[in-house]
């Protein structure tokens, strides 16, 4: 940036610039690490509370700091939640998804933009109207199209269904135009078909955008709840977000908080681990989706 | 326009194809499908649709429930979006500063986005229990006022607002920082010459140089609260006590799915629609202003 074009200044001005700022960045490292403490504070105290036994959770004043019983607890989670499965559907339905959104758009912003075709405003439009219609505004007619085609309670169900994406072409499509048409032209020269054009230089260039939109559509898969919870009926068929959901102590049940809590963390690693791994795309997949 | 155009007749059909199907079988057909069935109610026994015209509509607008749900909506949208947009904001502020370590800040405010809503309301649950809970536990000390989300409206609202806050709360903080990073400090420096102190000097450029960040955010966290609470407050406080915590898209599925009213269901997601379609015109109307990050 042209922040260096300020620079220009004497001597004086910039060592008591420099005393200055050395509070500035002390205040500032304090509040940051405040900021990180308070956000960081209801995990652990998940966490503290997924390692005590159910009469530690229940004692008053609560005790702030890890106890003995995480194996217990974990494998008590694991087991009466039937956990295994629901990661596994979890897992399936968030890598379709992305992976099937990732191909899908691609291959549409592709089409819109290498090639002429009748109909293509329409199809542009088409996929821009599909912007306004998240799940929630078609809740029971979406319900019923999945009983006609009998895809409720099936993987198929909770994963193709969401597999069209506006954001996704439209990241594509921006992409793809600020590609060089001479990339296209000598392809096409060296008689290669639209098809290697694709597969050999179009997408590895594209690699980025779709790490970028992976962490994003892997993280909104794992998480979704309105979705699985209308087309799934079974409880083998849950994903982990909703199944976890009988572990919740109610009203009149035993308060087994460290249980729910050790279900809890398990649910939530794979997300969280997912963002702290592709940190950097992301950063650049929140940024370029919401464009 | 790209110039160079691969000459194929069938190829880009066959390219669009699955995104098309898809579309219009799992978003226009249930779209028209619930402008249909907002005309009509079920018959007694369910086993087939009565017209009934505009009735559901003048039902939904009538009931005190649906205007409740309404306000319910909005004031917790509203809360999560502009406490949650000027916390974030405050502190960035307080916090800008040329220092070292701002990747590591940021990567340990971030992770907080991966957490489900449900997943960070059942925890924020645990926080707030009336009878193991820290939080009124804390409370306790200052005040004999139970602060009971069970029996309490305002509490249990206060207790989905926190956790949708705290799930994005370091996404927001992690933006100002970086909108603020990238604001020229000559332009402050010349304004602080000229007289103007921190305050004004925020009120004045700060603030108006991060609108495309603020604008960002705020369609971000709009969204998310409007719709992807869904799971917050059916994990949580299932539109409880009463109907307190009752967003809109929690009412519509209850009515759809628990309470079976397809029609007068349907005739609330018409409703829901036409907010969307307010909400994609209003961030498309201001779009060009998104230009700068």
């Amino acid at each position: 940036m042209a922040r260096t074009l300020a620079r220009p200044a004497t001597l004086a001005a910039t060592q008591a610039h420099r005393r200055k700022t050395d509070w500035h960045a002390l205040t500032a490292h304090a509040i940051l690490v405040a900021a990180v403490a308070l956000l960081a504070f209801p995990l652990y105290y998940a966490f503290v509370i997924s390692t005590q036994t159910l009469s530690e959770v229940t004692t008053m004043p609560p005790k702030p700091w890890p106890s003995g019983a995480l194996f217990g607890n974990y494998v008590d989670a694991w087991q009466r939640a039937n956990m295994g499965r629901l990661l596994v559907n979890s897992a399936i339905v968030a890598l379709s998804v992305a992976i099937g959104k990732i191909a899908i758009s691609l291959l549409s912003a592709f089409a819109i933009v290498y090639f002429d075709f009748r109909g293509k405003h329409v199809v542009f439009w088409m996929i821009f109207v599909t912007l306004m219609l998240p799940v929630p505004v078609r809740i029971v007619s979406t319900y019923q199209v999945m009983s006609v085609l009998g895809w409720v309670n099936t993987y198929w169900g909770l994963a193709v269904p969401l597999m069209a994406s506006a954001t996704g072409t439209f990241l594509f499509r921006q992409f793809f135009r600020t590609i060089p048409d001479s990339l296209a032209e000598a392809a096409q020269l060296d008689g290669a078909g639209p098809m290697r054009f694709l597969w050999t230089i179009l997408l590895p260039l594209s690699k980025a955008n779709m790490a970028a939109l992976f962490v994003i559509l892997f993280v909104a898969g794992w998480n979704d709840y309105l979705w699985p919870l209308m087309i799934t009926n079974t409880p083998d068929m849950r994903t982990a977000v909703i199944g976890i959901e009988t572990l919740v102590p109610r009203t009149s049940q035993l308060p087994e908080w460290n249980i729910a809590m050790a279900a809890a963390m398990m649910v939530l690693l794979p997300p969280v681990a997912v963002i702290v791994a592709m940190q950097r795309w992301f950063v650049k997949g929140l940024i370029e989706t919401e464009k | 326009m790209k110039r160079s155009v691969f000459p194929n007749r069938w190829l880009p059909y066959a390219l669009v194809a699955p995104q098309i199907v898809i579309t219009v079988v799992f978003f226009f057909w249930p779209a028209f499908d619930s402008l249909r069935l907002s005309l009509y109610r079920a018959s007694p026994f369910g086993d087939r649709l009565i017209f009934v015209g505009l009735t559901n509509f003048e039902r939904l607008f009538r009931d005190d429930a649906s205007l409740r749900s309404l306000v319910t909506s909005f004031v917790f949208s509203f809360a999560v979006t502009f406490v949650g947009l000027a916390l974030a904001l405050l502190l960035a502020a307080l916090a800008n500063a040329k220092i070292r370590g701002l990747t590591v800040y940021r990567s340990l405010l971030l992770w907080p986005y991966g957490i489900a809503p449900a997943i960070a309301g059942i925890i924020w649950l645990f926080v707030f229990h009336p009878s193991y809970g820290i939080l009124p536990w804390l409370l306790s000390f200052v005040t004999a006022y139970q602060f009971n989300w069970f029996l309490k409206g305002w509490v249990a609202m206060v207790l989905i607002i926190v956790a949708a806050i705290w799930k994005q709360f370091g996404y927001n903080l992690a933006f100002y920082l970086a909108g603020l990073q990238a604001i020229e400090t000559s332009v402050l420096e010349a304004a602080s010459v000229d007289g103007a102190g921190p305050v004004r000097r925020f009120f004045t450029i700060t603030f108006p140089l991060l609108s495309p960040v603020t604008f960002f955010l705020f369609t971000l966290n709009m969204t998310f609260s409007f719709f992807d609470s869904f799971g917050l407050v059916h994990a949580v406080t299932q539109g409880g006590p009463g109907d307190a915590t009752s967003i809109l898209v929690y009412r519509a599925w209850k009515d759809g799915f628990e309470g079976l009213q397809l029609g007068y269901s349907a005739a609330q997601s018409v409703v829901l629609m036409a907010l969307v379609m307010l909400l994609t015109a209003f961030q498309f109307r201001f779009a060009e202003k998104k230009v700068t990050y």
